[in-house]
């Protein structure tokens, strides 16, 4: 999962680093994801993962790094799917 | 409030404050109501004298093109407005003749025009500054004032379609534009006060459109980047209505149209927007229809 969030990252984040110099922990707004970038990124989570984020994690902290988006597809994703 | 009636709406039509045009949202002003705004438009020169701002009075519309690279429609798509406009020879103009006799739709020969109504008073100002080329060491103060639309027909009258805003607009470093706001927030709160009006500060968000919107706003908020000054005029859920807002675009309106510091680093940019009609709408509420019988504190600070 890891993969592709950063894969999706890497396509929609706009950031101006490479996705592979973060870690998993690291701040992705600090690292230069606008308030635009990340709501292309949470439409495109939305569509690879076909889940739909419910009205509580549409914020920052959903989306504030690689661990914190994967903590939220995983609250969403079924648990069978995300085997 | 009218006693009688009830609705504020109503009354502002009954003492023919504001004059009903047969549009939700779209009034005539009465010469006293105009003069209302334009003794509190003074007011606020007044206050804001010091910083030796540019005034720039744009139209309002706004160049099209500029329109939709500003990002609006990303937020916005339901409150924009553009202008369109027949385009055709003398045919087209009597099958249009005979639609409108007809009293069915005729704007299927309308295109859309260069030109598209102006959103805030300050979406125009960023590509000027921007063209102009690297800000200066002390960056720039802007005085702006414009009739703006926003798409969204209601009884309250303090949701206007058609309304003015009075905004600075401070572009430059993060750390100016953020004194500037600042500057702003107590300044505004000043004068709320001198004109003897109850008010509440917030941290809002816009109304950005749809779920992307809803991540926006939160994101909004959670950065605290827009306070609103409300004070009580007469919404229908009863809540007070933002009068006053003092926004931090940080670096939105830099990036997007290359603004550049003296050093060469993105512009950061802050406004602080006077709703005109709001304001002057809670001027009427707070102290009621007739304005010679406004409290003296307020009749000199507007007419002193």
């Amino acid at each position: 999962m890891i993969e592709a969030i950063r894969a999706l990252i890497s396509e929609h984040g706009r950031l101006p680093v490479p996705v592979d110099s973060l870690d998993d922990s690291q701040d992705l707004y600090a690292s230069g994801l606008t308030s635009f970038a990340a709501v292309q990124l949470m439409l495109a989570l939305e569509d690879h993962f076909e889940v739909e984020f419910p009205e509580t994690m549409l914020n920052r902290r959903s989306f504030a790094s690689i661990t914190a988006i994967k903590t939220c597809i995983e609250e969403l994703v079924p648990k069978s799917a995300a085997a | 409030m009218c006693m009688v009636c009830g609705n504020f709406l109503d009354s502002l039509f009954t003492k023919g404050l504001l004059i009903d045009m047969g549009v939700e949202g779209l009034y005539g002003r009465s010469g006293i109501f105009e003069d209302v705004v334009e003794r509190l438009t003074a007011l606020i020169t007044r206050i804001g004298k010091d910083g030796d701002a540019e005034v720039i009075r744009f139209p309002p519309g706004m160049n099209r093109k500029d329109f939709e690279r500003s990002g609006y429609l990303k937020g916005f798509p339901q409150l924009a407005g553009t202008i369109h406009s027949f385009e055709g020879g003398d045919k087209e103009h009597a099958t249009l003749l005979e639609k409108l006799h007809a009293n069915v739709d005729w704007t299927d020969s309308q295109e859309i025009t260069d030109v598209a109504l102006m959103p805030a008073a300050c979406y125009p100002l960023y590509p000027v500054v921007a063209r102009r080329g690297a800000l200066p060491k002390t960056g720039g103060l802007y005085d702006i004032y414009s009739y703006c639309f926003r798409h969204e027909p209601s009884r309250d009258p303090g949701r206007m379609q058609m309304f003015r805003q009075r905004e600075y607009v401070r572009i430059g470093t993060p750390e100016q534009v953020v004194a500037f706001r600042e500057l702003w927030l107590q300044r505004a709160q000043e004068m709320i006060a001198l004109l003897e009006m109850p008010f509440a500060l917030e941290v809002a968000n816009d109304p950005f459109f749809g779920r992307a919107g809803r991540m926006m706003a939160a994101s909004q908020r959670d950065q605290e980047l827009k306070f609103e000054l409300l004070i009580r005029i007469d919404s229908p859920e009863n809540k007070p209505t933002a009068c006053i807002s003092f926004n931090y675009h940080q670096d939105h309106f830099g990036a997007n149209w290359g603004i550049k510091n003296e050093e060469g680093a993105t512009a950061h940019t802050a406004c602080v927007g006077f709703g005109m009609e709001r304001c002057t709408l809670a001027l009427f509420k707070t102290h009621g229809l007739d304005v010679d019988l406004w409290p003296h504190g307020v009749r000199d600070a507007l007419w002193g």
